[in-house]
């Protein structure tokens, strides 16, 4: 922790970051320490390109979309407090935390967890996930496998499953009610390594 | 609860009374062969005069040709053998005549119960015990189906996730275990109280490397129903399958020390070192059969017949191999299913597929059926040592190590997991360790030179009880009280697949992004390496599909099947009820409108038939059952028998296939579509009603009419899955169009009766609206028999179609067959 403690005050509101996040202090430098590398040019803001060269991240079907929920709509670049705050969504849920009503729901509670898969498709952020929309990573996941007919009548299906007031849209809420069988949990959390 | 136990009660007497009548047929035949084989003198008459004659005394003074004559001992094993099946399967049928036995109690239990009983027949009659059951026996030819049913049916996607957790129960769980027990039992021996000093570490070590093998079929079962959550399941589950590869590997290290007359420490290494072997072997083994196994698959096609064969043979073969080099048989055969299954299920035939899974599971129930039958059989009729100090100590700190192992394995373990298990999953993990059939095996086929084996087969015997029915039937009052964690497992929809498939990839790439790996990073790798290498080489048709694309043909066939059933059932009454002719259209009216709602009504019951046919396909697999699948194939059979039917019927509808895809449309079609369609219904129903009665120019036109009032309900339905489309062409007509025609069909009416053709004429002209009627395929033929009945003066209106849709322009040409399409030609020609 001395160690930690001396590398930590680098980083910019650290201790700020651990109490929001819920990250503890050598889960932040870790991350610290992968910005730090992603950020080729040293400017202290990641900017797409740089996620971009992740050359994982660039063979998944959907990896810019996820690099694009990085950033909030209209803005090019992305320092690490924002980062961090993206990557908390991915945390376990802690059982032990109590949840007092003046904080805000933590960033990894599984309604936080959905938002965040929910936002991936919803790309024009109307709120809903229109049947273009699910077209699009419908298309992106399944590739070169389905004609796009099937593609067409997948969505229409999975629209007619999910929309339950028949606006030819999937909302946040039947998105919701459409996966209440899942544990959002367990499928969105990431174990970070400290 | 007080009639529950009273029904029990007798289904346990009605079923035992069955047992005797079976046994008693039995033992008379057992009699015989017992007898006839030791050569012992009879003090039971039976009808052995006939059994010994003929082949006691072939050649005897008179050598007439015997005319009856009966070899018992030459069929005396397979005999006896097939008795025993039968008597064990006769008892699980039992069971499940009254199903609520098993949920309280295991059927584990119930069999042992069972064989207790018949042992003790066969005690009080100085029966011996069946021979069945000797070390090769068990090891050759019963331990294999189940350890096969195990791995072939393994949930491999939860398995791997949870890869790491569990073979670390399995392995340092049960050394754990068995070093434990050994070690505190020979501490116990160390008592002089007790008279056990005879025994020394290498025994009790065995000893207790065969009471720690867990066997959680009844854990399973219960976690099953109550759908405890995936993680504790699969651990249970993976945690028997693969202690049993170590306890054998122990066991047989074990009994390899015991029977030393020294242990030195470099034995203790190589102990070790073998024990390496012994695992890596046994997988290695499975992997190459696996493999060899999936490629031989590729080449099947053509002899389906035997495709099922290969599965058996190579995995049999895997075992019997490592057996032969002395290395996990148990791992090799696990290995070698797992590594199989995926690549033959893809290229064997459904039906083989069916009966590969069939297969798997009859033998593994038989086996084990039979084992616990045995156990109580032998429980009975063996003789036992009984030593209440050693036998005590033993369930005690089998319990003891249990819990603690569990305990703070899970806490080294839990660090590394991102679902962590709480206090209550492990309390379910701690109880759910059973012993079970292997324990009894390997305690059966100790060696002799164990000069306390007696004790120790009590005492394994004595274990197995205890767990069974204490642990066994206590564990789901326990759990249910305890609320253990569960998942709802079921309901798969499109929706779930898609967006887990889609949190899956994001995992991933927030992973890849924060640099780390984790096992979706490896699965990443596992399958493209498998789709480039593996699938091209072991599979024959190796497209990658990806499960989302399956997924949904599944759902897709499963629904139109289902629609196939109930809405077009509905749909098929239409033609009787056009036949009777003199109903009137205001009695027919609120007919057509009941069949509306039933319509709706039948959408309703069918997405709640789907829902539960999801459900299933979702299934873990129990121990006893056939996880899925059976429900589709079902349904296929029931799809056949629907289009019998139509084809039958012989009226209206095209060809079958025709039928899927647009049943799908009226299944999307939302509820306000089907008042249209009733009320195409209904005016079809006119047209053909009055069809006698009236004079031709009203039945021409209405011919006319009735096309397109068919064809015009059938636009939105099969086109267009929402009602802002379809309303707006299909009402506009209605209302301009339609009015005047259905007047003109009705008799009394006939506005433009006079100048009937002129009329059906000037509507063909007029036609731009009714068009589709082509193209709307199924009632097309309906539509050529009726204008067939009234004439050839139809001209079916050739026309534009509407602008709601398009037409599917083949279709014209074969489906508008009949006269009629001789008078369309020249109007075409005419009107473009």
């Amino acid at each position: 922790m001395g160690s930690n403690s001396s590398s930590m005050n680098n980083i910019p509101n650290a201790e700020q970051l651990v109490q929001e996040t819920g990250f503890s202090a050598a889960h932040i430098l870790r991350l610290y320490e992968r910005f730090q590398f992603l950020d080729k040019d040293d400017t202290g803001q990641l900017r797409p390109e740089d996620f971009g060269a992740v050359r994982e991240l660039a063979m998944n079907p959907i990896g810019d979309r996820i690099i694009s929920a990085f950033f909030s709509p209209g803005q090019e670049t992305l320092d690490f407090a924002s980062f961090v705050r993206v990557l908390a969504h991915f945390r376990p849920a802690d059982s032990n935390r109590t949840r007092d009503g003046a904080q805000p729901e933590p960033a990894n509670s599984s309604m936080r967890k959905l938002k965040f898969a929910f936002q991936l498709y919803d790309q024009d952020r109307d709120g809903k996930i229109s049947r273009a929309e699910l077209l699009q990573v419908l298309r992106a996941m399944l590739g070169m496998q389905v004609t796009e007919e099937q593609l067409q009548s997948i969505a229409e299906r999975a629209i007619q499953e999910a929309d339950f007031d028949q606006d030819d849209a999937i909302s946040f809420d039947e998105f919701r009610k459409s996966l209440e069988k899942v544990n959002i949990d367990h499928k969105m959390s990431i174990r970070f390594l400290s | 609860m007080g009639t529950s136990v009273l029904y029990e009660v007798k289904t346990e007497r009605g079923v035992f009374c069955m047992l005797l009548l079976l046994y008693l047929c039995c033992s008379g035949g057992k009699g015989e062969l017992q007898e006839s084989q030791p050569a012992q003198t009879s003090n039971r008459p039976t009808v052995k005069p006939f059994n010994n004659e003929p082949q006691a005394f072939p050649e005897e003074e008179r050598a007439s040709l015997p005319v009856f004559t009966m070899d018992y001992p030459r069929i005396q094993v397979p005999f006896e053998f097939t008795l025993w099946i039968l008597l064990a399967s006769f008892a699980k049928i039992g069971f499940h005549i009254y199903h609520k036995i098993t949920i309280w109690i295991p059927e584990s239990c119930l069999l042992i119960v069972i064989g207790l009983i018949v042992g003790g027949i066969m005690h009080t009659v100085k029966e011996e015990p069946p021979t069945a059951l000797s070390s090769n026996a068990f090891f050759l030819y019963m331990l294999p189906p189940i350890v096969l049913d195990s791995g072939y049916f393994m949930p491999t996607r939860p398995f791997f996730e949870n890869c790491g957790t569990v073979l670390w129960y399995a392995v340092v769980g049960t050394l754990w275990n068995s070093i434990g027990i050994g070690l505190s039992l020979f501490a116990i021996c160390q008592f002089e109280v007790f008279g056990l000093q005879d025994i020394n570490l290498a025994e009790n070590l065995l000893f207790a490397a065969i009471i720690s093998a867990v066997d959680p079929v009844a854990a399973l079962n219960v976690f099953e129903d109550m759908g405890v959550n995936e993680q504790i399941y699969i651990v249970i589950f993976g945690e028997g399958l693969f202690n049993d590869a170590v306890t054998v590997a122990l066991y047989s290290m074990f009994s390899f020390l015991a029977d030393m007359p020294v242990v030195e420490s470099t034995d203790v290494f190589l102990g070790v070192a073998r024990f390496f072997v012994v695992a890596f072997g046994g997988v290695f083994f499975g992997l190459v059969f696996g493999f060899v196994a999936a490629f031989t698959t590729r080449f099947t096609h053509n002899v389906r017949q035997i495709e099922p064969l290969f599965i058996f043979m190579y995995s049999y073969l895997a075992y019997l191999v490592a057996e032969c080099f002395a290395i996990s048989s148990v791992l090799a055969i696990i290995t070698c299913a797992i590594t199989m299954k995926y690549y033959v299920e893809e290229n064997v035939s459904q039906r083989s597929c069916t009966t590969i899974r069939h297969v798997v599971k009859m033998l593994a129930t038989v086996s084990e059926t039979l084992i616990f039958f045995f156990l109580g059989v032998i429980t009975v009729t063996v003789e036992h040592e009984w030593n209440w100090a050693y036998i005590l100590f033993t369930l005690v700190f089998a319990f003891f190590w249990r819990i603690i192992g569990i305990l703070v394995l899970t806490q080294i373990i839990n660090p590394f997991r991102t679902i962590q298990f709480k206090y209550k999953d492990q309390f379910g993990l701690a109880y759910g360790g059973l012993r079970g059939a292997i324990c009894f095996a390997l305690a059966f086929t100790l060696p002799d030179s164990i000069n306390r084996k007696d004790l120790f087969v009590t005492g394994s015997i004595a274990i197995i009880i205890c767990t069974v029915f204490i642990q066994g039937i206590s564990i789901r009052p326990i759990v249910e009280y305890m609320n253990i964690r569960k998942t709802n497992k079921d309901k798969q929809t499109i929706n779930v697949e898609v967006h887990t498939r889609v949190m899956e990839h994001i995992i991933c790439g927030v992973e890849d992004l924060c640099g780390q790996w984790s096992h979706y990073y490896w699965k990443d790798k596992f399958k493209k390496f498998n789709d480039r290498v593996l699938r091209r080489i072991l599979v024959r048709d190796h497209r990658a599909e990806s499960s989302i694309v399956s997924l949904y043909k599944k759902l897709e066939l499963q629904n139109a099947i289902d629609l196939l059933d109930t809405p077009i059932g509905d749909l098929s009454a239409a033609p009787s009820i056009i036949s009777l002719q003199d109903e009137k259209k205001e009695a027919s009216r609120p007919k057509k409108k009941f069949m509306a709602a039933e319509v709706r009504n039948m959408h309703d019951i069918l997405s709640k038939n789907m829902y539960k046919i999801r459900q299933k396909t979702m299934a873990y697999t129990n121990k006893y059952n056939l996880p899925d699948e059976s429900r589709t194939r079902e349904i296929l059979i029931r799809r056949h028998a629907s289009i019998r039917r139509t084809v039958r019927a012989g009226s209206f509808r095209d060809p079958p296939e025709r039928n899927i895809p647009r049943s799908q449309k009226y299944y999307s079609l939302q509820p306000g579509g089907d008042l249209e369609a009733a009320f195409a219904l209904r005016r079809r129903s006119h047209g053909s009603g009055s069809g006698d009665v009236d004079h031709l120019s009203a039945h021409v036109q209405f011919a006319g009419a009735s096309a397109r009032s068919s064809s015009r309900s059938l636009v939105p339905m099969r086109r267009l899955n929402t009602i802002e489309e379809i309303k707006n062409p299909a009402e506009q007509p209605a209302v301009s169009v339609h009015p005047p025609q259905r007047s003109n069909g009705e008799d009394a009416l006939n506005k433009t009766g006079p100048g009937s053709l002129g009329g059906s004429s000037l509507r063909g002209r007029r036609g731009p609206v009714p068009a589709p009627r082509r193209s709307s395929s199924d009632w097309v033929e309906e539509d050529a028999n009726d204008s067939e009945d009234t004439g050839e003066r139809v001209d079916p209106p050739q026309l534009p179609p509407p602008r709601g849709w398009v037409p599917e322009n083949q279709d014209p040409g074969e489906n508008g067959a009949g006269n009629a399409l001789i008078r369309q030609s020249p109007h075409r020609s005419m009107r473009f």
